[in-house]
């Protein structure tokens, strides 16, 4: 069985040279939720930004498989219709341009790439109806121009709600338990969980092990300086909640 | 403007534009000798049928012009034109009055249904289908419009060949016709207001366009009347080598409304061609006059080759107390651009607004923006001005707003937003403010942005192509004015927002 995501060996550095990440190796299969646990620095966003395809990365070695494809061939739009989808840490405001009116954009530009028809504009709007009832979000938040003035909680929400109307293959989310208080966190782990299937991978990146009470991860990785360090279950979480990343730091140096 | 040589010598045949319009049609056309002459003048005044007056006023200017000099204080550049290598007049054959559209050459109807402009009224009263419309507004979670009649004047190159729905007009007491018309079935009305806003001396340009102006739009809103339904001018340059030098007037009588479109695109050609227009509004008491302009001549290639040259004068006129003009522009095309619509606010508590949305990329030159002249008491004015610079392009925003000595309570609120495509173009602000009176309060905002790089990943990420992003972030940008349009333009604008900044990034 070809897994869903295969990373071999991958090195990537910042315009500029400075290398970040440093040989790391990393499968996911389907059905799989992985937890990215590490220091601030480490490298976890960059890994994100790198699957995704962000311009700005330099790959110096290493291959990256999506279904058996090569990713790092792809462009960025073409990686997010194949299914590659990144939660981000600060999604970004765009003033002007109602909530909807980006959820429909993005639904039929991966529909279009992927040769489907587009969805007419009321079952899309049922569709995200629908699933923004289950997040909290009113309809009022949807008429919004995309993330201007949302608090933290209500950016996180969106995330989980582009994530839910897309239907990535492989979700990243990148420190999505930052600036949500105990109830946010609850109903945008609900929200994720309600999108685990034996169709679909994730990587959960976080510092704390706060979001893996609620999310809970099948495998869990250290990350430190650039690599994977070590790997264990759920359990590793909470013992890295205990220990801190210290010793690993050290060790990666 | 075949005489710029140099530009022609650069042609090199390449066909990477963006444009969609850029179609020729083929037909037969009558012209005036080429060349700038008092015969030329002499022949459009026939053809016209004119009365004597008309042809005087016309010779005044003629004379006038030939001691002025071209303005060269605007930020734009360009080989000069020879005034002398260009025809004044082109109509299509044959120029037989038509009585119905049965009777237009098939090959025009042809060139405006490419357009998209509906000329058969029959289409347009059984309400036309536009998708695109209506899962907009429902995509905003509001119930859609009903779609409105338009009623339109269409100019083919330097005559008007259809006006529709002027029945209906009729009865709601409304002229709406060709200009050349408007001169023989109403020459007093039109006297008694053309070059009252725009005098025959007021710049190069629109003096010129005094000398010879072919036609345009006349629209006459009686006392009272709200216009039932939008009034638009469709403008078309056509043929090769002839300027268009269109002339609009429009009188909102006392208590009146009249919302009023213009649209215009060009065939594709690697030679320059001028448009100088004069459109002159008059809002008399209580009445109100929204004039909305979606421009989209021919912006030239990718290399800078080619391009419609529009050096237009537009002002309005609020002459009378609590009267209102709105100027609406999106503008897309032309290769260069010298246009401020401007308003008189000579009524005492008159309000003038000046929304606009200007895009440039690739060589195009933009110098636009508005002059709001403050003249009667507790007078108001408003500018929201967008440049978006792309390309190598450059992009001006140049306004004035002033108070005269006795315009006591004179308010000005001015925003102007730039934004920019890349690091290879340029956009610059150039206010005016003059405030003789101490009273007068004028607020003035000025920003000006990077796109995002970060904000386009974001949504690449989401699926969208680089170009859709742009499109998207810029539709954002410009929303503000975008709502200003009548609904259906703004669907057709945000459209041509996408698509003139394609290739832009990248
Ligand atoms: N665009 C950038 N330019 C320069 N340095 C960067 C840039 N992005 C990240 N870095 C640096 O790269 C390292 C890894 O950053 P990041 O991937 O954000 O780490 P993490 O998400 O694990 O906290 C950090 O030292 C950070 O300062
Ligand atoms: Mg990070």
């Amino acid at each position: 069985m070809t897994a869903l995501l295969e990373i071999k060996g991958l090195h990537a550095e910042i315009a500029g040279g400075r290398k970040i990440i440093q040989g790391l190796d990393l499968t996911v299969n389907k059905g799989e939720i992985h937890a990215i646990m590490g220091p601030n620095g480490a490298g976890k966003s960059t890994l994100s930004y790198v699957l995704a395809g962000k311009p700005g990365y330099e790959i110096t070695a290493g291959e990256v498989y999506l279904n058996g494809e090569d990713l790092l061939a792809m462009e960025a739009n073409e990686r997010a219709a194949k299914g590659v989808f990144l939660a981000f840490q600060y999604p970004l405001e765009i003033p002007g341009v109602a909530t909807l009116t980006f959820l429909r954009a993005a639904f039929n530009a991966q529909r279009k790439a992927r040769g489907e028809e587009e969805l007419s504009s009321p079952d899309l709007i049922k569709r995200v109806r629908e699933i923004a009832k289950t997040l909290n979000i009113d309809a009022e938040m949807l008429k919004r121009p995309l993330n201007v003035g949302f608090s933290g909680g209500e950016k996180k929400r969106n995330e989980t709600l582009q994530m839910a109307l897309l239907q990535p293959s492989l979700c990243v989310l990148d420190e999505t338990d930052s600036g949500l208080d105990i109830d946010a966190l609850k109903v945008v782990a609900n929200g994720v969980n309600a999108l685990r299937s034996g169709e679909r991978g994730m990587i959960v990146i976080t510092h704390y092990q706060r979001l893996l009470d609620y999310i809970v991860p099948d495998i869990v990785h250290v990350f430190a300086a650039g690599r994977i360090v070590r790997t264990g279950g759920a359990d590793l979480a909470r013992e890295l909640e205990a220990t801190g990343y210290g010793q690993y730091q050290s060790e990666a140096a | 403007m075949a005489a710029v040589q140099e530009t022609i010598d650069r042609v090199k045949g390449i066909d990477v534009d963006q444009y969609r319009y850029g179609f020729e049609t083929v037909i037969e056309s009558e012209k005036a000798p080429k060349g700038l002459s008092e015969d030329t003048i002499r022949f459009i005044s026939a053809k016209k049928n004119e009365p004597a007056w008309m042809l005087e006023w016309r010779l005044e200017a003629y004379r006038r012009w030939l001691t002025m000099t071209e303005p060269t204080w605007a930020r734009v550049g360009y080989p000069k034109i020879d005034y002398q290598d260009l025809y004044y007049y082109a109509a299509p054959k044959p120029k037989k009055k038509v009585a119905s559209l049965d009777e237009i050459d098939p090959e025009i109807l042809k060139t405006y249904e490419k357009l998209g402009i509906p000329l058969r009224e029959v289409e347009l009263l059984e309400g036309v289908e536009r998708p695109a419309a209506a899962a907009e507004t429902d995509a905003d979670g509001e119930a859609a419009a009903p779609r409105s009649k338009i009623a339109v004047d269409a100019v083919f190159d330097s005559v008007s060949v259809a006006t529709t729905f002027k029945e209906e007009l009729k009865k709601a007491g409304v002229i709406f016709m060709p200009i050349s018309e408007a001169l023989r079935e109403h020459p007093d009305l039109v006297q008694k207001y053309l070059g009252t806003v725009v005098p025959t001396t007021d710049n190069y340009f629109a003096t010129l366009n005094s000398a010879v102006f072919s036609d345009g739009s006349f629209v006459y809103v009686p006392s009272g009347v709200r216009c039932p339904m939008e009034l638009s001018t469709y403008f078309r340059i056509n043929e090769r080598n002839t300027g268009q030098f269109e002339r609009t007037l429009i009188i909102a009588d006392k208590g009146a409304y009249v919302s009023y479109l213009e649209g215009c695109t060009a065939p594709q050609r690697d030679e320059n061609q001028l448009h100088a227009a004069v459109v002159e509004l008059v809002a008399l008491d209580d009445a109100e006059i929204k004039y909305s302009t979606v421009q989209n001549w021919y912006p030239g290639n990718s290399e800078g080759v080619g391009g419609i040259y529009n050096f237009v004068t537009k002002r309005g006129d609020c002459r009378g107390a609590n009267s209102k003009i709105s100027w609406t522009q999106v503008e897309t095309g032309s290769a260069i651009t010298w246009k401020y619509p401007s308003c008189i606010l000579r009524g005492d508590n008159s309000s003038g607004e000046f929304y606009s949305i200007a895009i440039s990329n690739g060589f195009q030159q933009v110098d636009s923006g508005t002059k709001m002249i403050h003249l009667g008491k507790n007078t108001s004015s408003r500018i929201i001005s967008k440049g978006i610079a792309a390309g190598k392009s450059q992009n001006t925003y140049r306004g004035l707003v002033s108070a005269h000595r006795k315009a006591s309570g004179a308010r000005n609120f001015t925003a102007c937003d730039s934004l920019l495509i890349g690091d290879k173009c340029g956009a610059h602000t150039v206010p005016y403010i003059e405030a003789k009176n101490s009273s007068a309060v004028f607020e003035h905002e000025a920003t000006t942005s990077k796109i995002s790089e970060d904000v386009l990943f974001y949504c690449i990420q989401r699926g969208l192509s680089q170009e859709e992003a742009v499109g998207l972030v810029v539709n954002g940008f410009v929303k503000d004015v975008l709502q200003q349009l009548p609904m259906e333009f703004a669907v057709e604008a945000q459209k041509l927002i996408s698509i003139s900044l394609e290739g832009s990034v990248g």
